[in-house]
């Protein structure tokens, strides 16, 4: 059998696939950021908690109120959308004539806030969710043994993913949001109410992350740390990716995660810091990032 | 906005005015023991509050007096955070009188701790803390580590595992100071037993997705994988194992896992798995015993390092009594004179570089279907001797040990 | 203005009295991280509150230069002050490399790439052999400063830590109300206009960039030589946002704003760190109502306070 860079080639493909399977989170996550930003101008730090959120809610569904998966994984992202809602009504709304930078460290304040009361009470070693029933077991691809929920996850995400650059870039309603990115006076001045469509933006962005939270419940231990770390490695995609454009954090999303599952075969011991790495390289070539304008 | 300014000052004045009060007005003639854990990070469920549980049962199983001086617990959040470790830890000595800190999670936490505690002439009882460097490079007179370290799980399980025809193993690593160590340790007795060691992956610490690791173990076959990790790392591959089908057609070998870790996973996931531990609740009548109480109060079952603070207090209240005084010195004399017999160890001792030597469990993980109820989690597959489980005092490199 | 002026000598002088008196009052390790991170705050307040540059990566920062510091005293003999001249330029160079990456975008992208390149200090931290991983380097001695000065003694050691907070504050303060220091305002409050006047923005900004990193450098050394002790804490991001809070609650752009708030939080993490997880949602809370309804910090609200008594009539 043939091999790549020293390893056998089906181990290769297993790599790829895996890689693909972990850039559908980044994709998913970067997606709802620039959403948020796109027409907000605000880097949602709660990102990470609201992704652990909807991983949380999946499982309270389960284990209280006996939602199963395909439910809750439509009603976990109604419930903290919902929340989100709350959030940018309450809080985020004070915020727009101000600088961006108090965005940040309002959503940074907000996601302490939610992680402490999820610590408070349901400790920190995590809680199991199942798999779902008809998800189960897994597929010999003769190169890799593929569990079917990993592959559902690429699938359910990817049609999100486009599902959403759908309605932005081809619908009427997408053609608001990019207006009122552009000059929301001149959208209001034509009888769009903006403020109700930034609520309900800032909802959407927090629906996308609180998806992928369940999504990723039967996966990793759900646990309210689950996303604190990940939030950053997303802004460092972000960051690559440009925020100008919804297709370019799909694709960056994907990409990376790609990347980063190579690393981990080669090496390793950088495949924590690879994504960072290729921020600083991005930034040294082009600085608005792959896919972004320069602002 | 005025307002908010005066109600902000209002509190920063009672703020200070409680560090300034804090700091004064402690009568002696009272034992003070503090347990210094963490209350809400990594530790928290393993050890945290129900070690102060566990404290606060041994006071009143003693009798609530010491020598006719009451005893009193303090306790505190060391956030992980060594710094705040070792200040809290001053300030408990010089201020509150603390007579011995207990139980001291993460190792940074702990050495910086000890630290504090030598320069003081203190004394520290090290229960969830787990690096080996306690008792060997930073070692110290007033110190002893109670419960486990993980060169004691290691070789537990390593051993057993090869003996029992394990024999090529594969190592998921975190890559850092701890995971080195725990998978050096461990091939070492892999290699003695005569198995081998096929490969090993340094994962980043810490990690959520094992996928890829683990299609490496997969690819190696080999018979183990042994987890050189601990916490929600362990958890998140022992979770993947599973999902890729790489359980049960390859065993896991976790290195450093808790009770707490497999309440988590459930039986399910992670039955079958074999490791080590320094206690478990349902081994005899009197861990039982205890364990029920200790249950009715925490609402879970103890922990290995909870029911190692207990043990370790006993053991200190006893130690106080016969040296008839709280100071150091004296009372690290008697503790290494008396034996250890309570219903955590039997016939333990303390060694000169603070080991407690006591016996280790080998056990198993059972299937949903041997389970009882809830926390019947293991059967003891077999008892490892002290001076079987712990490094033995020869390759101690603790400047305390006379060679 | 001699209002404020009076104020700012009164503030100087309220700051000194209480640095001199604290060691007798308050525990003086405690005494000391405080003004480890009064330090480590005015170095970032010089960024954030003068330039109008967020980074969120001020820990790699303060914890890199921590390590150096214990690693020299400790493993190579370093006597305590070239041990922190070591830390402290650590920390420039490491200002210099982010600060010349993170220019190149500004505002939130400012902040994420800071935040991110942090990250990699601090996986750096925890791989490295000579930082010890987990467990930290611990038991570095305090030993003799400049020949003469037994560091362990507390008040000894308390009263270095206060010369160089001293001399920190001294230098913020300094670059603050230079030249220099009105141009990095010029840029804080319209940045387009600065390049117009002429000024290299580039250079002005990677200038405070690099002089806030190796303040928050020498904080850090210091704070290394006070508990003896470096770990992964410091170089964590958790510290990078604490010090946010710091700034922001004492009052951003103000100069003894970031003192206050250093006061604040270490005395809440200490005194309140029997509630458990609490810490943080308080922590959390507290930051999302200064952004609320407190923008201006304590310290900020203070003086506009003072102000709009001394002048009813302004609008």
């Amino acid at each position: 059998m043939s091999e790549v860079f020293g390893i056998p080639i089906q181990a290769f493909l297993g790599q790829l696939l895996i890689g693909l399977i972990n850039g559908s989170f980044y994709a998913i996550l970067s997606l709802g950021l620039a959403v948020i930003f796109g027409l907000l101008n605000i880097i949602n730090f709660t990102h990470g908690a609201q992704y652990m959120m909807g991983a949380f809610v999946a499982w309270m569904g389960l284990k209280y109120l006996g939602i199963n998966y395909w439910a809750a994984l439509l009603l976990s992202p109604l419930v903290v959308g919902l929340t989100g809602v709350v959030i940018e009504r309450l809080c985020l709304r004070r915020l727009y004539q101000l600088d961006h930078l108090y965005g940040l460290l309002l959503t940074f304040g907000l996601a302490l806030v939610v992680e402490g009361l999820f610590r408070q009470g349901y400790g920190i070693s995590g809680l199991s969710y199942p798999v779902p029933k008809l998800l189960q077991g897994g597929e010999n691809l003769g190169f890799m043994y593929l569990p079917i929920y990993r592959a559902w996850v690429v699938v359910a995400s990817l049609v999100v993913c486009f599902g959403t650059w759908y309605v932005i870039e081809r619908t009427k309603l997408g053609a608001y949001l990019r207006a009122g990115t552009e000059n929301p006076r001149l959208l209001q001045a034509f009888g769009i109410n903006v403020p109700v469509m930034v609520t309900l933006t800032y909802g959407f962005g927090v629906a996308l992350a609180a998806f992928a939270g369940v999504l990723a419940a039967p996966i990793y231990q759900v646990n309210p740390v689950m996303g604190s770390n990940l939030v950053i490695v997303v802004f460092a995609v972000v960051v690559i990716g440009g925020m100008g454009s919804i297709f370019g954090s799909i694709v960056t999303g994907l990409g990376l995660g790609v990347v980063e599952g190579l690393t981990k075969v080669f090496y390793p011991e950088a495949s924590a810091v690879v994504v960072f790495v290729i921020m600083a390289l991005v930034l040294l070539v082009r600085p608005a990032g792959l896919f972004g304008r320069e602002a | 906005m005025k307002r908010l300014v005066r109600v902000l000052g209002v509190l920063g004045t009672v703020l200070l005015a409680a560090a300034a009060w804090a700091g004064s007005g402690i009568s002696d003639g009272v034992i003070r023991i503090g347990v210094l854990n963490d209350m809400s990070g990594t530790y928290s469920d393993l050890a945290g509050p129900g070690s102060v549980v566990a404290a606060k049962m041994a006071v009143e199983d003693f009798g609530g007096k010491v020598l006719g001086k009451p005893i009193e617990i303090l306790s505190a959040d060391h956030l992980n955070k060594p710094d705040v470790a070792a200040n809290k830890a001053r300030e408990w000595y010089d201020k509150d009188k603390v007579d011995a800190i207990v139980d001291l999670p993460t190792s940074s936490c702990a050495l910086a701790v000890l630290e504090v505690a030598k320069q003081k002439n203190k004394i520290t009882i090290v229960s969830t803390g787990a690096s080996t460097r306690i008792t060997n490079k930073n070692c110290s007179p007033t110190n002893v580590h109670w419960t486990y370290d993980t060169y004691a799980l290691a070789v537990g399980t390593a051993k057993a595992i090869v003996a029992e025809g394990g024999d090529t193993w594969f190592f998921l690593t975190a890559d850092y100071a701890f995971g080195h160590s725990l998978e050096k340790d461990t091939a070492e007795v892999v290699k003695a037993s005569g198995g081998k060691v096929v490969g090993a992956v340094r994962h980043p610490f810490p990690s959520a997705d094992f996928s890829s690791f683990l299609m490496q173990a997969q690819a190696s076959k080999a018979k183990i994988i042994g987890l050189a990790n601990a916490g929600a790392d362990t958890t998140n591959a022992i979770k993947q194992a599973r999902e890729f089908g790489i359980t049960p057609n390859q065993t896991l070998a976790g290195l450093l896992v808790f009770l707490t870790d497999v309440h988590s996973l459930g039986l399910e996931t992670a039955q079958g798995m074999q490791l080590t531990t320094g206690f478990y609740w349902d081994y005899n009548d009197e861990t039982r015993a205890w364990s029920k109480r200790f249950n009715e109060r925490h609402g879970r079952m103890p922990t290995m390092v909870q029911a190692g603070v207990y043990s370790s207090l006993m053991h200190y209240f006893k130690a106080v009594e016969k040296a008839g005084t709280d100071e150091a010195t004296a009372v690290m004399k008697a503790m290494k004179a008396i034996p250890v017999n309570d219903m955590f160890a039997k016939n333990g001792w303390i060694r000169d570089d603070g080991r407690m030597v006591h016996d280790m469990y080998l056990v198993q993980v059972k299937s949903p279907s041997e389970s009882k109820g809830e926390w019947d989690y293991y059967k003891v597959l077999r008892v490892i001797p002290g001076d079987e489980a712990f490094m033995p005092l020869e390759k101690s490199t603790c400047p305390l040990v006379k060679k | 203005m001699p209002a404020r002026g009076n104020g700012r000598w009164l503030g100087g002088g309220l700051l000194l009295a209480a640095g001199l008196v604290a060691p007798y009052v308050v525990y003086p390790v405690f005494a000391m991280k405080v003004l480890c991170f009064a330090l480590f705050a005015c170095a970032f307040n010089l960024l954030l509150g003068y330039t109008g540059l967020l980074s969120f990566g001020h820990a790699a920062f303060l914890g890199s230069a921590g390590y150096v510091t214990a690693y020299t005293v400790k493993s190579l003999g370093f006597s305590p002050g070239l041990g922190l001249l070591a830390g402290t330029a650590c920390a420039a160079v490491l200002g210099l490399v982010i600060g010349w990456l993170a220019i190149r975008r500004s505002g939130i992208y400012f902040a994420m790439i800071t935040l991110g390149l942090a990250q990699v200090i601090y996986f750096l931290s925890l791989q490295l052999e000579f930082t010890g991983g987990e467990d930290g380097i611990q038991g570095v001695p305090r030993g003799v400063l400049f020949g003469v000065l037994p560091l362990d003694n507390p008040l000894v050691m308390y009263h270095f830590v206060l010369a160089v907070f001293l001399f920190g504050f001294w230098v913020v303060y300094r670059a603050i109300h230079s030249p220099f220091g009105q141009v990095l305002k010029a840029i804080r409050e319209n940045e387009p206009r600065a390049v117009s006047l002429g000024y290299d923005v580039h250079r002005y900004k990677l200038l405070a960039f690099v002089l806030s990193a190796t303040l928050a450098g020498l904080a850090g050394g210091t704070k290394s030589l006070v508990f003896q002790l470096a770990s992964l804490t410091d170089v964590h991001w958790h510290t990078s946002g604490e010090v946010v809070l710091m700034t922001l609650l004492g009052g951003l752009g103000t100069e003894f704003g970031p003192v206050v708030g250093a006061l604040l939080v270490v005395t809440l993490n200490n005194y309140l760190a029997g509630f458990g997880s609490w810490v943080t949602v308080i922590t959390g809370a507290i930051f999302v109502v200064c952004v609320l309804a407190f923008r201006r910090g304590i310290v900020g609200e203070i003086l506009a306070f003072a102000r709009s008594r001394s002048a009813p009539k302004d609008p």
